[in-house]
């Protein structure tokens, strides 16, 4: 017993370390720049609101802060998509002209590893740009600096919100370069094999609502479709 | 304090952290809930797996210019470039009537696309499929389709995935629209590898 109360101290006190060390990691480094800076190919920029009141809808199962959108829209309750968040939002482009539709599914990832700084979500894109095409955008993402940033901040603010200017790429997968894969369906992309990358762009954050000012941005590589085999 | 107290504070902080560590490599942080997947085996090595989609129960959004919207209070967006763009959500269920995904399903007509009806199918633990359908149906009201893309266990999938709606005469109160079911049935074989 002489020797079993610094242990337990030292046990608490261990995981304690740990967990700071963890959290304020320097070894794992968010993506403050994109992949596709360098590609050097033509790329379409697409943006959308990430706060859920200004989407066309967005539901969740419910529970979560972030709060379904209209307010009668059927929640995501059933255990196999209880971990599923669906938004339906406009894309616009670079000048803030509408492009099309674009519909995002957001499943959190049984391959998360905090451990690795990784709070993975595996995410698809479903995109229909009447003047361009339509595509589909398979991607894994890492929120962990999205949270380590702005989530948690907000949370242990006295005003349970965040203000500042954070931007990230959140696209972590699933190629080796860590981009989205890109399947085009129609149009200029029917048939087209590319990448994206999905950016945050945050300014305010509440830890009641979720995003208060907060744009997404998804920037696809423009190529030319590849040859029917 | 005793050399020997010291010694067991250190081994402490020791094994806290090699707890924490174990903790969070062992213990999963995220564990989607599955269902058993109800898949028929072709000839070819292929397979066949039936979804549905209950209506009106099942559709979570109903939107486009000018037509009545799910839930009422949606607004749709009143921009030129959507056209006679359609979006619709909805939860899809396996052949025992068990929910397992969400969908989406895009129509319209654009200048680059021409007619375009699109399935997204998402089912979290499992990947997620993309079709494109013919855009008219057959003369049994059915429309097919090619697999675009597939992710995780559909990945370096490829087939066809078919569309069918059907009415249900069931003497229900239909307030919320018509009584039926779409019925999405895929048929994927695995790409030979290297093709």
């Amino acid at each position: 017993m002489r020797y079993a109360l610094p242990w337990f101290a030292g046990v608490l006190v261990g995981a304690l370390l740990f967990l700071v060390v963890l959290y304020y990691n320097p070894l794992a480094n968010g993506h403050a720049m994109s992949p596709l800076a360098v590609s050097g190919q033509p790329l379409v920029d697409l943006a959308y609101s990430r706060v859920p009141a200004e989407a066309i809808a967005y539901t969740n199962n419910g529970d979560k802060r972030l709060k379904p959108y209209p307010e009668k829209i059927g929640e995501l309750w059933e255990p196999t998509i209880r971990k599923t968040s669906v938004l339906v939002t406009l894309l616009s482009d670079g000048s803030g002209t509408a492009r099309g539709l674009g519909v995002k599914f957001a499943s959190e990832s049984e391959r998360t590893t905090l451990l690795k700084g990784e709070a993975l979500i595996d995410s698809a894109w479903h995109v229909f740009l009447p003047d361009s095409g339509s595509l589909f955008i398979d991607q894994t993402e890492n929120m962990w600096f999205y949270v380590r940033d702005i989530v948690l901040p907000a949370r242990w603010s006295s005003a349970d919100s965040w203000r500042g200017t954070w931007y990230g790429v959140t696209t972590a997968g699933p190629t080796a370069l860590g981009t989205a894969k890109v399947a085009g369906g129609t149009g200029r992309f029917a048939d087209v094999a590319t990448e994206a990358v999905e950016a945050i762009n945050a300014r305010a954050y509440s830890a009641l609502q979720g995003p208060v000012s907060a744009t997404g941005s998804l920037t696809i590589v423009a190529v030319e479709p590849v040859a029917q085999q | 304090m005793g050399p020997l107290v010291f010694k067991s504070f250190v081994i402490g902080v020791l094994s806290g952290v090699v707890l924490v560590a174990c903790l969070l490599h062992f213990v999963p942080v995220v564990d989607q809930h599955r269902e058993a997947s109800l898949i028929s085996v072709q000839a070819n090595g292929g397979n066949t797996e039936s979804f549905h989609v209950n209506l009106p129960d099942d559709r979570i959004v109903l939107g486009g210019a000018g037509k009545e919207v799910i839930p009422a209070n949606l607004e749709w967006p009143e921009v030129a470039v959507l056209g006679d763009a359609q979006a619709e959500l909805f939860k899809i269920r396996n052949r025992n009537d068990v929910v397992v995904g969400v969908a989406s399903r895009i129509s319209g007509t654009g200048s680059a696309t021409g007619n375009v009806v699109e399935w997204t199918l998402h089912l979290p633990a499992r990947g997620t499929l993309y079709a494109n359908l013919q855009p008219l149906p057959d003369e049994g009201g059915s429309r097919s389709g090619r697999l675009r893309a597939g992710t995780r266990e559909f990945a370096s999938m490829q087939g066809s995935i078919n569309e069918r709606t059907r009415a249900i005469e069931d003497g229900r109160d239909n307030d919320s629209g018509p009584v039926g079911r779409i019925e999405l049935v895929t048929a994927l074989v695995r790409e030979a590898e290297g093709s």
